[in-house]
């Protein structure tokens, strides 16, 4: 019994000592390297875009250890990331991140993919008072709650299609109309991303004195909108705004087609995911899609070079890519953030790293990247691309727009 | 919701509309709804992963057609038999073992298959919605009604099929013994009637209903590997409905629900529409339960 009992104390200090050596071993700073950490979807439902987002996350940290690093206190640091799969859970990924804080002892993160997870994690940053600079969660609701160790480089949900609303009061003369005559067809899904989309729509109708005359919202698993697209045949509305995921596009573009749904202006989100132009061509010319990053834009900066060279540089790097996608762009950016910020701060202190975090002020082939105190990116905007001849064009804001917008729609089914 | 129906009074071809609408898409749900008739009265299996199937046979035939350019129509055939075999797989290896046990054990066993089939559809391809194209167009006829070429060709294929299936369960020597095994599994057995053989059978052409449904489910909506649930309430909700056996009463139930849903979506809005199909589970299962309890009082 005595020597079972001292076996006992033994194993459990070894057991002991192994954990602790393990926790230095992936200390946040451990030589020359510093370890960023992300729970972020390589399985489940957000796995594609959450792919999508660690090659950008992957080449950021690759570009940015050939250029000698990070310059922390006059030492060179390498950047590295410590992933663990979060299945597409909101659950697994707060789980996730108190086991990279706590057994790991990471204390920067980069984010996890979709709205759904990032709203999970934001608590436990919170928590342990670790900042996270994420590029995939954009829900309005993310920036309303004092967070103060969240930051996005990316532009908030509502701001996706409420410049639609703009320009379609814009056009109105085109078809005799005034903006206060426009009548709105919404379909959005069920979801805290869509609903933000939506909440934008709404308060940019209201401002425009515009009508809605459908406001239906779809469920999570629906593949048929056609009761909502009748309607629209019925009621006739000048502007159909649709947003539900890349599911939702691809359900919305099949349907449109099938149904031949002819509204002067249709504007939906994830029409590239989605591969409508691929599938559905033809049917989807002058499809309003908006887009937080498009290669064609002029933004620049030293480390990638513009925004085409970006593209460039991620086809190369990855193989099977025909479009860069704009979740890859900003989870690069959000990696520059880090780079800044860390060099900004000149220390390993959290709490030093965020307040530099939070007077980040730069260019980057993403966009300009400034934080309200929210946390929420507001020096870039979110661009309006319009399907034309199967290509994705800008169209708006005019600063950026390099084609005039088709207006009203004339599809060729 | 009232603003919808007075859309409804003002546009009365829109009605005409909605009926063809659901009519067409409820032939596929007919099919889906049959081979779990036919599970269920047979080998009193309550299939959970009936759905799964669905969406397994629309992959097929969309993976079909995006490496080798196979119409779906075409393929159709082979995935019936992909389908069968797999069917038979899933007999041999799951449910020959749950088959004699509690109602539970077959409902986990089926449920878990389920999620497994979901899983392996999102690592093969992914969680993006899919499309098998059918090339085909839409027509419009006289005060602007539409009808897709795509679901008519849908209702011929399902009638054509669901021919087919009565045929072969009234003439067949199999069929026979399948109507026989589900009247008194003990008694076929004792006429020397191989039920095992019977139920694998049962099981198999099952799953390759499921598949054709699937290949037109491919090419009028779409697909995603967590699709499949929905199809699985669809096809209880008509199974319920309609009884067990009753090949007339699903088609005409699976019709019936079609049309419902279509108006559910359109006059309470989409975010009800599969809330409406869920209320009508409901229904149809009180409706049932008081049914029971009248026999009950007769009984005694």
């Amino acid at each position: 019994m005595h020597t079972l009992f001292k076996s006992t104390i033994a194993i459990a200090g070894m057991t002991a000592i192994s954990l602790l050596s393990a926790n230095t071993a992936h200390a946040k700073v451990d030589g020359d390297t510093i370890t960023l950490g992300s729970a972020i979807s390589f399985t489940g439902k957000y796995s594609t875009n959450g792919i999508h987002a660690k090659n950008g996350y992957d080449l950021a940290i690759k570009k940015i250890n050939e250029a000698g690093g990070v310059k922390v206190a006059g030492k060179s640091y390498k950047l590295k990331v410590k992933y663990y799969d979060d299945e597409s859970t909101p659950a697994r990924t707060a789980q996730l991140l108190e086991r990279l804080v706590k057994q790991d002892g990471i204390k920067f993160f980069l984010g996890p993919y979709s709205s759904a997870t990032t709203k999970a994690a934001a608590p436990i940053i919170e928590k342990y008072k670790v900042p996270m600079v994420e590029a995939e969660g954009a829900s309005r609701s993310l920036f309303t709650k004092g967070y103060r160790y969240l930051f996005a480089v990316l532009s908030t949900s509502e701001q996706y299609l409420a410049s639609a609303i703009a320009l379609a009061a814009e056009l109105a003369p085109k078809i005799g109309k005034k903006a206060t005559d426009i009548k709105v067809a919404m379909v959005f899904e069920n979801d805290p991303f869509s609903l933000d989309v939506r909440a934008g729509v709404v308060e940019d109708i209201k401002r425009f004195g515009m009508k809605i005359v459908i406001d239906d919202k779809m469920p999570r698993d629906l593949s048929d909108i056609s009761p909502t697209l009748r309607k629209v045949q019925a009621v006739k509305p000048d502007v159909l705004v649709i947003s539900g995921h890349s599911k939702g596009a691809a359900t919305a573009a099949r349907q449109i087609k099938e149904l031949k749904i002819d509204v002067p202006m249709i504007a939906m989100t994830h029409c590239e995911a989605a591969k409508i132009v691929k599938k559905f061509a033809g049917a989807v010319d002058d499809f309003l899609c908006p887009t937080q990053w498009a290669e064609t834009l002029s933004y620049k900066d030293k480390m990638f070079g513009s925004a085409s060279e970006y593209d460039k540089l991620f086809k190369a790097t990855y193989k099977g890519y025909k479009n860069v996608p704009y979740q890859s762009a900003q989870a690069s950016a959000a990696v520059q953030v880090w780079k800044d910020a860390l060099q900004r701060a000149n220390s390993f202190d959290p709490k030093k790293v965020r307040d530099a975090l939070s007077a980040t002020n730069m260019k980057s082939f993403y966009g300009g990247i400034k934080f309200a105190k929210a946390g929420n990116n507001i020096a870039k905007p979110m661009v309006l691309r319009q399907i034309q001849n199967g290509k994705f064009v800008v169209v708006a804001p005019s600063k950026w727009a390099s084609h005039p917008v088709n207006f009203p729609r004339k599809p060729k089914n | 919701m009232f603003g919808n129906l007075q859309i409804l009074y003002a546009a009365p071809m829109l009605n005409l509309q909605l009926i063809i609408d659901g009519v067409l898409i409820g032939a596929i749900f007919a099919l889906a709804a049959y081979g779990l008739a036919l599970v269920w009265g047979v080998m009193n299996v309550k299939n959970l992963a009936q759905g799964d199937f669905v969406i397994l046979g629309g992959y097929i035939a969309w993976y079909a057609q995006k490496t080798w350019g196979i119409h779906p129509i075409v393929m159709m055939p082979a995935v019936m038999v992909i389908l069968f075999i797999f069917g038979w797989l899933l007999y041999i290896t799951i449910i020959r073992l749950v088959i004699n046990r509690d109602l539970f054990t077959s409902l986990l066993a089926t449920f878990g298959l389920g999620l497994v089939i979901q899983q392996a559809l999102n690592l093969a391809f992914g969680p993006e919605v899919q499309v098998a194209t059918s090339g085909l167009e839409t027509r419009t006829f006289f005060a602007g009604l539409q009808i897709a070429e795509i679901k008519v060709i849908s209702l011929v294929l399902c009638s054509v099929l669901a021919l087919i299936i009565i045929l072969f369960m009234k003439r067949s020597r199999m069929g026979q013994a399948i109507r026989a095994t589900s009247q008194d599994a003990r008694a076929a057995r004792i006429m020397g009637i191989d039920t095992d053989k019977v139920y694998a059978f049962t099981f198999s052409l099952n799953s390759a209903i499921c598949g054709a449904a699937g290949v037109l489910i491919a090419m009028t909506w779409n697909i995603q590997p967590f699709y499949g649930i929905t199809y699985s309430i669809r096809s209880f909700v008509i199974v319920t409905a309609a009884g067990l056996g009753n090949l007339p009463g699903v088609i005409i139930a699976a019709l019936g629900l079609g049309a419902a849903e279509q108006y559910g979506g359109f006059i309470l809005g989409l975010e009800l529409q599969v809330a409406f199909l869920l209320i009508m589970l409901l229904g149809v299962l009180g409706y049932r339960q008081i049914q029971m309890a009248k026999l009950r009082q007769v009984v005694q």
